[in-house]
Formats: structure tokens, sequence, C-alpha cells
């Protein structure tokens, strides 16, 4: 009997190791952002609605905002839409659009024809800023608190689960993953 | 020859990226760089390889940063602080990834030890051995 002790043993430990390793291993194709609980970064874009201005950072400081990074090109972003409509007209946060590598006629025309959810949008024709978000696909979406620290992030359409249970709460103040 | 086989090496990196940078020194380190980043869109693919947009973005921030006379592990970390480690097709070595690069070598050990008491188990009963088993035998 004891001959079995130590392979077993082994084998338990192994078994133990290798379930603690998938439950932990990341969703696929889904990657934990290394943004979170570090400040936004800081951004002065060209306004997508007024050329001579910028959509600055400095400007948001001292408040809650979404941050959306989205194309006409992104099938998920004409998907979100509709959700990003919902959330603007909540009126709790605002939500700031980066326009990703898209062309600015297109950008005014969609906004145009489907509404326009956003307090306003700015322009990234250079990929530049996403990089500095770690974006690496569209949509992203990014909670922003009034410390200028990211507290969630959001990558795919958001959806209404998602505002209710992940971003209302923390903007309100109550623990979140409740609805 | 040589020649025709760096020719023939370089034909197939410009099929997807064409950077060339003016000193050759920088860009080896350009190409060994954009080899050992990963394209975060596609996953297993590296930012040399990969045609989509991000990796031609990603690729020309790494062309910047040389050209800006960064480090390689500058420009590693700057990836990794906006990508996560994940960026990294060879992970940095840290205390927490310890347990990643010891394990194959602590099972190899748990491996050893194991063949090693198996293969003296075995020895003991081999044919020709004529000292018995037990104390107690038939004689």
């Amino acid at each position: 009997m004891s001959r079995f002790l130590l392979p077993l043993g082994i084998f338990a430990l192994l078994a133990v190791v290798l379930a603690i390793g998938i439950r932990h291993s990341p969703e696929k194709g889904v990657i934990a952002s290394p943004l979170l609980g570090k400040p936004a970064p800081a951004f002065a874009v060209p306004n997508l609605s007024n050329p001579t201005g910028e959509v600055r950072s400095a400007d948001l400081r001292g408040r809650w905002y979404l941050f959306n990074v989205w194309g006409t090109w992104c099938a998920g972003c004409r998907e979100e839409h509709e959700t990003l409509l919902q959330v603007h007209r909540a009126g709790v946060v605002p939500i700031i659009g980066l326009d990703w590598k898209d062309d600015d006629a297109q950008a005014l025309d969609w906004l145009k024809q489907l509404g326009d959810p956003y307090q306003s949008v700015g322009t990234d024709h250079s990929g530049r800023e996403a990089i500095e978000w770690g974006v690496y696909g569209a949509p992203e979406t990014f909670l922003v608190n009034p410390q200028g620290i990211v507290v969630y992030k959001h990558i795919g359409a958001l959806t209404p689960e998602a505002w209710t249970r992940e971003i209302l709460p923390r903007v309100s103040g109550r623990p979140a993953g409740t609805s | 020859m040589i020649v025709a086989a760096v020719a023939f090496v370089a034909a197939r990196a410009f099929a997807v990226d064409p950077t060339e940078l003016p000193d050759p020194a920088l860009q080896a380190r350009y190409l060994a760089l954009t080899h050992e980043l990963r394209c975060m869109q596609c996953q297993n693919e590296s930012l040399a390889d990969s045609p989509v947009g991000l990796a031609a973005d990603l690729r020309r921030e790494v062309r910047d940063q040389l050209l800006a006379g960064r480090s390689d592990d500058q420009i590693r970390a700057w990836m990794s602080a906006r990508y996560g480690d994940f960026i990294l097709f060879r992970p940095r070595y840290s205390l927490r990834n310890a347990w990643l690069w010891g394990a194959p070598g602590v099972l190899l050990l748990i491996g050893a030890l194991v063949c090693w008491r198996v293969v003296r188990g075995r020895a003991r009963l081999l044919p020709g051995d004529h000292e018995p088993l037990e104390e107690d035998g038939p004689n």
C-alpha cells in the first residue's frame, strides 16, 4: 500500500497545480489590461466636430468618464451603438469617443445618421493614442474615475449588462458585480 | 552564396514589412524586437509577420523608439506597460513567473527520482544475483 503513496501524492499535487492554473488562465482572446488601477493616459487629440479644437484629458479631471474607442469600419461598434445611446440618455456619466484609424467625414456621417452618444469625439488617425491605452481591437471602453484612474475596461461591444453590473455601481459608489 | 541566402531571407521579410533602418545595427535590433513582440490582434503572430494595421502601428513605434536611442529593454517595458506581459513571446523572468520557469526543472527532478527508485527496485530482481532477497529462505 505504501508503494502507491508517493506516486499518488505526486499525482494529487500535480492535479491541484494544474487545476489552479486552469482556473486562473485568461479567457481565450481576452487579456487583462495592465492599465487597471493605473492613471489613464493623458491625451490632447483633434476634435472630430471642430477641427481647430481639441479633446483633452486635462479638461476631464475631477469627474467620471467613459472612454470609448470606435470606428465606422468596426462591426462591434455598430452593435454597441444603441447601448451607448442609452448610457448617454441616462445622463450619469459622459462618454468621450476616440475615433480610431477612421475617416472624419464618414465618422461625422455615422453620428448624424445613428445618433451621437458622445460628449465629444477625438480623432486618432495614426493609431498612436490608442496604443497608449493598450487597445488591440475595437470597440474597447474604459471607465476612468475622478482621480484619473482606470477602474474598469470592457473589451468588445458594450452591453446593457456591463452597464448595470460593472459601470453604474462603480460610478454610484456601490460594490460592482451587483445589479 | 551567403549574399544569396541573406537576400532570400530579406526578401521574405520584405513581403510584410519593408522597413529598412539606416544603421545596420539598429536594423538587426529592429528585426529581433519585431519578431519577439506579439501581434495583439492575431496573438500567435509576431509584429514582424502580421499584416494587420495594429502590427504596422506597433512596428512604427519600435522603429521610432530605436531611432530615438532607446534600449531593447526600454522598448519591451514600454510595450508591456500598455499591453501586459502577453505582448512578449518570451515572458520576462520575475517572481510571478518563477514557477513557470522552474516547474519543468522541478518536474524533471521528480521524474528522475522516480526513475531511480524504480530502477533500483528492478535491479534487485536481476537473475544471476545469487544473494537471497530475504534473510530466511529455504536454505
